[in-house]
């Protein structure tokens, strides 16, 4: 068993039943609750973005925000002007494809100029140089009086839902671990190892580092056009340096170089604040962030593999036990 | 191994949370539920602490005196931290979840905008205290808002400055990062230069800023009349004490945002002679106001500030409406908030109007022995 | 022409300030090749002790009652305070979240000091509040000289002469103190320098001590000049001294003054003549030229990795 969605046709059965097992949720859960689930899967695309950055090339990327804010803006400008009359006609499925493939070049194209120039830099720099980016891309958005800039831009049409969002996940996870599987994969992986010892064994480690960029950010775009469609308003404040840094803490908490480690980090970390919002009822003060940032703290003291490691749950015995056909004996 | 338990357990923790939360309280009608949403922390916490501390203290007020019509309010306060994404998460959480029957907030028109939409769909009567943005009414016919709109506040400053100060220049120190201070800096510049006056420069800074000395030292070359800073007071005070050090004569003029006791700790002798518009004056000898200061002195333990007082009216008025609506549906709250004829509000008398807005005047202060005293009224 | 001059005074009076946080950010570097992203909290720790410091002296009313020598003296004696309130939260920080870490690779430590950082913003703003407080003016921020139209303020004198004395001062420490070369052995190698017989634990705590010292001594300052805390007011100053660093050359002391002074002058005169809505960006856009074209800095050696 090598992970799910390894033949063409368990691929799109796993992206059928994801999209049908959301939306089912969602047509069941209340509404407050649907919308956690819609942050969950947004995060989580994020998230599984950011991992082929982080977990799996072992690029330090602090701008991931930034992608995602121009995805979103992309999707929010297109949505009301050039392509407006597809989403009043009715046509909001075609409207939200095009959004979302223009919001994917955008931020891929992004991801391209900045990671050509930046990965030749190593481990801090990188992080601190794609942070740098972040902000650019965030004080631009402020300055834009076209894209509402400090007022926000309002009135972006309604579109997507769980379906859209856990099917898109769930082909973004796919291709994940298709690259992986794959000789360009294991090129990252070689290059996260040690990449010296890499070049020298003829893998393009400047290729292969924008590479994983460019599909990182354009899983970004995506990701902040659905959350532009779902929210209906922008503002660049919500893309910032904070941003990136939760995005990067769900990786790290997940396990950086693992996948459903990083899958399983978005939904415990967009769900966990909602669920402790009563916890301000009985201390009087908001201290979810205080035991966010304690529990980042801890979390690399006395666990910083994070939740997985490098493992995905499909290696373990139990999964191998319930889907593996050619392991029929117990583990 | 504990971690493989872990696991396997964590994705049905996951799942139970939902349940564990419950479907929230009960539809019922024997409590009116009220809603706040603002930020509690993050960079914009004080705005949003200072404007629950007069939501709070007109809900206890009110509870005090016996409820509306016997039914007390219960105010449910939640925690946007100053975020648009956060704030429709939040309010549809208040909405959906708490089954709130009317919404107060947001103190930023950003985060107004961003839950309008929602309390619209849903309709849930909002009430914002003291978002500026003409828009935020606009986005639909349930939203309502107790303070002036920037187009009238900018209107005032520049009649103010033309016709009583008689300047003729100006220079514009706007907050790029908040939306009320452009929207202010925008009108002003417009109707002072509608007038005849003349707009000879307009810089920015960013809130959070402490060193303004470039973009001042450039308006002191510029030799205006008058500079208009439509910022918050964190900023305004270091600004007129910077403005001052380096021979900028001139008067400073400013929206409501400059009102807080802060703003003279910071700004201190510097500020002599500035102007500000303002929603009411504190030295106002009317009854109303004087209770309220020292009501709240005695509460909160500090002097109160503009938005405690907006935050205050935002429940009063929306308290007034509830006890003329014949129901608690969303239908009747709305049609009472929106008859809302001059109510004695702190922060002055309040009418909606047809655009839901509240049609008040402005009073123009003047800032002398580290004082605001009162200096002019202005009519809409 | 005597604006320029001004914006000149004024560049430098704000890079000294980033130069002093600047200085404690490259000490650190250099010794644990850490980014301490906590950095510019602590600062913000050190005005919070500052105010503190005022209370319990009894200089808590703003304005100034005393003159001359006496507010010298006074100002003095917060400032000292402060240092020292500072390098114990330093000492504190370093032995319970990065020590433990240290054999680890740089991310997680890197992500700890983030985890750092937003600990001490968020517990600030839980325990003092959000709302901004007025620091005791102790020293007046009166004009020293004024020379064809351009005025020098005391304050700016000050600044800029403690950055420069305390400059002098480190880099005494470092190159003709003991400790000063344990810490020069250590940056160059933990395994090395441990053979040797020094003890790699002290001389790391008494890095971040120090390096928290001079943030107290940068806030003690800036308080002087923008008397305004409140618990977030450490993000901004805490980037651009850290730019200010890695453009001087990340672990050079005197690049970090360097970087700072240029970070001052080039943000002063882009508010004055430029877009000043672009001001934050600037600092950002510069950091990554100078990553990009020299990544080791303006006074950085460019060190070659062998294999």
């Amino acid at each position: 068993m090598r992970g799910p969605g390894r033949s063409n046709a368990s691929a799109l059965a796993l992206v059928f039943g994801c999209a049908s097992a959301a939306w089912g949720l969602g047509a069941v859960l209340p509404p407050y609750f649907e919308t956690v689930l819609l942050f969950i899967g947004v995060n989580a695309l994020l998230a599984v973005s950011l991992h082929l950055v982080n977990g799996v090339a072992g690029q330090f990327s602090l701008g991931h925000a930034g992608f995602m804010a121009l995805g979103a803006y992309t999707a929010a400008w297109l949505s009301t002007g050039p392509l407006k009359g597809l989403f009043e006609g009715g046509n909001a499925d075609l409207g939200l494809t095009m959004t979302l493939a223009a919001a994917a070049l955008v931020a891929g194209a992004a991801g391209w100029l900045v990671g050509l120039p930046s990965l030749r830099l190593k481990g801090d720099y990188l992080a601190i140089v794609t942070l740098g980016f972040g902000e650019i891309i965030r004080v631009g958005l402020l300055n834009s009086e076209r894209l509402g800039g400090a007022r926000g831009f309002i009135g972006i049409p309604a579109a997507g839902g769980p379906a859209w969002v856990f099917g898109l996940l769930a082909v973004a996870c796919i291709g994940c671990v298709r690259v992986c599987a794959s000789g360009a994969g294991r090129a990252l992986l070689a290059v996260r190892e040690d990449e010296i010892a890499a070049e020298a064994l003829g893998v393009d480690a400047t290729q292969a580092k924008v590479g994983a960029f460019v599909a990182s950010a354009a899983g970004a775009g995506v990701a902040g056009a659905l959350f532009a469609h779902q929210q209906g308003f922008l503002h660049p404040s919500s893309f910032s340096f904070m941003k990136s840094v939760e995005i990067v803490v769900m990786v790290v908490l997940g396990g950086m170089g693992s996948l459903s480690g990083a899958l399983l980090a978005a939904a415990l970390l967009t769900a966990l604040p909602e669920a402790l919002r009563p916890l301000k009822e009985w201390t009087g003060v908001d201290l979810r962030m205080v035991l966010y940032s304690l529990a980042l703290v801890l979390l690399m003291l006395f666990r910083p593999q994070g939740l997985m490691g490098r493992k995905e749950f499909w290696q373990g015995a139990t999964f191998r036990r319930w889907f593996s056909r050619n392991e029929g004996q117990k583990a | 191994m504990a971690s493989r338990s872990f696991l396997r357990l964590a994705p049905l923790v996951c799942a139970a949370v939902p349940f564990l939360y419950g479907c929230g309280p009960k539809a019922d009608d024997s409590v009116i539920r009220i809603g706040e949403f603002g930020a509690l922390s993050g960079d914009t916490a004080t705005f949003g602490e200072t404007t629950h501390e007069g939501v709070q203290m007109a809900v206890e007020e009110i509870n005090a005196a016996g409820g509306i019509h016997g039914r007390k309010i219960q105010l449910i306060t939640e925690d946007d931290q100053g975020r648009p994404d956060q704030a429709t998460l939040v309010v549809e959480k208040l909405i959906t979840h708490d089954r709130v029957h009317a919404l107060v907030g947001e103190v930023a028109s950003s985060n107004s905008l961003a839950a309008a939409p929602i309390a619209q769909r849903y309709s849930v009567p909002m009430i914002s205290p003291s978002s500026t943005n003409p828009k935020v009414t606009q986005q639909g016919d349930y939203i309502f808002r107790v303070c002036f709109i920037d187009p009238f506040q900018g209107k005032v400053a520049a009649k103010f400055a033309y016709g009583s100060l008689k300047a003729r220049t100006a220079a514009v120190l706007r907050d790029q990062k908040s939306d009320y201070s452009l929207g202010l800096a925008d009108v002003f510049k417009k109707e002072f230069q509608d007038q005849g006056g003349k707009v000879v420069l307009d810089k920015a800074y960013s809130s959070g800023d402490v060193d303004f000395k470039a973009q001042l030292t450039a308006i002191r070359e510029a030799e205006v009349d008058l500079i208009y800073v439509p910022g918050y007071y964190g900023e305004v005070g270091l600004i007129a004490k910077q403005a001052r050090s380096i021979g900028l004569k001139q008067p400073l003029m400013g929206g409501d945002g400059w009102e807080s006791e802060e703003l003279y700790k910071i700004g201190g002798a510097a500020l002599e002679g500035c102007y500000f518009s303002n929603h009411c004056a504190p030295d106002s000898t009317e009854p109303q106001v004087r209770g309220f200061v020292a009501r709240y002195q005695v509460r909160w333990n500090h002097e109160p500030g503009a938005l405690a007082m907006l935050g205050y009216d935002a429940i009063k008025t929306l308290a007034d409406a509830l006890g003329r609506s014949k129901d608690l549906k969303g239908a009747s709250i709305r049609d009472a908030l929106a008859q809302t004829k001059d109510f004695a509000g702190v922060t002055g008398n309040i009418s909606i109007d047809a655009d839901r807005n509240a049609v008040k005047s402005a009073v123009i202060l003047r800032i002398q022995g580290g004082r605001a005293v009162y200096q002019e009224t202005v009519r809409p | 022409m005597s604006t320029f001059l001004q914006h000149l005074v004024d560049g430098v009076s704000l890079g000294s300030i980033y130069a002093l946080i600047a200085l404690g950010y490259t000490l650190v570097y250099g010794i644990l090749k850490l980014i301490n992203f906590a950095h510019g909290d602590l600062f913000m720790l050190s005005a919070y002790a500052g105010l503190g410091a005022c209370a319990a002296f009894g200089f808590a009313d703003a304005g100034l009652a005393l003159g001359g020598f006496a507010s010298w003296a006074a100002f003095s004696a917060v400032l000292a305070a402060s240092m020292v309130a500072a390098a114990g939260a330093g000492w504190l920080v370093e032995r319970l979240a990065y020590r433990p870490l240290r054999r680890q690779p740089r991310l997680n430590l890197l992500i700890t000091a983030v985890g750092v950082s937003l600990l001490l913003e968020n517990g600030a703003q839980a325990v003092f509040g959000a709302n901004p407080r007025r620091f005791p003016d102790l020293v007046a921020d009166t004009a020293a000289f004024s020379v064809g139209g351009v005025t020098v303020g005391t304050l700016d004198l000050a600044v800029f002469g403690t950055a420069i004395v305390l400059l002098g001062v480190l880099e005494f420490w470092v190159h003709h103190t003991r400790m000063g070369r344990s810490m020069r052995a250590v940056s160059h190698s933990h395994e090395t320098a441990a053979l040797l017989g020094i003890n790699v634990d002290s001389v790391v705590s008494w890095t971040f001590a120090v390096g928290s010292a001079l943030a107290a001594a940068a806030a003690v300052l800036y308080e002087a000049k923008y008397p305004k805390v409140e618990p977030l007011m450490g993000v901004l100053p805490g980037i651009k001294a850290f730019v200010a660093a890695v453009l001087g050359g990340i672990g050079n002391l005197r690049g970090a003054v360097v970087g700072a002074l240029l970070l001052g002058l080039a943000e002063t005169f882009v508010a004055a003549y430029g877009a000043s809505s672009w001001r934050d960006a600037l600092a950002f856009g510069l950091l990554i030229l100078i990553l990009l074209f020299k990544p080791s800095g303006l006074l950085g050696r460019n060190v070659r990795e062998k294999v």
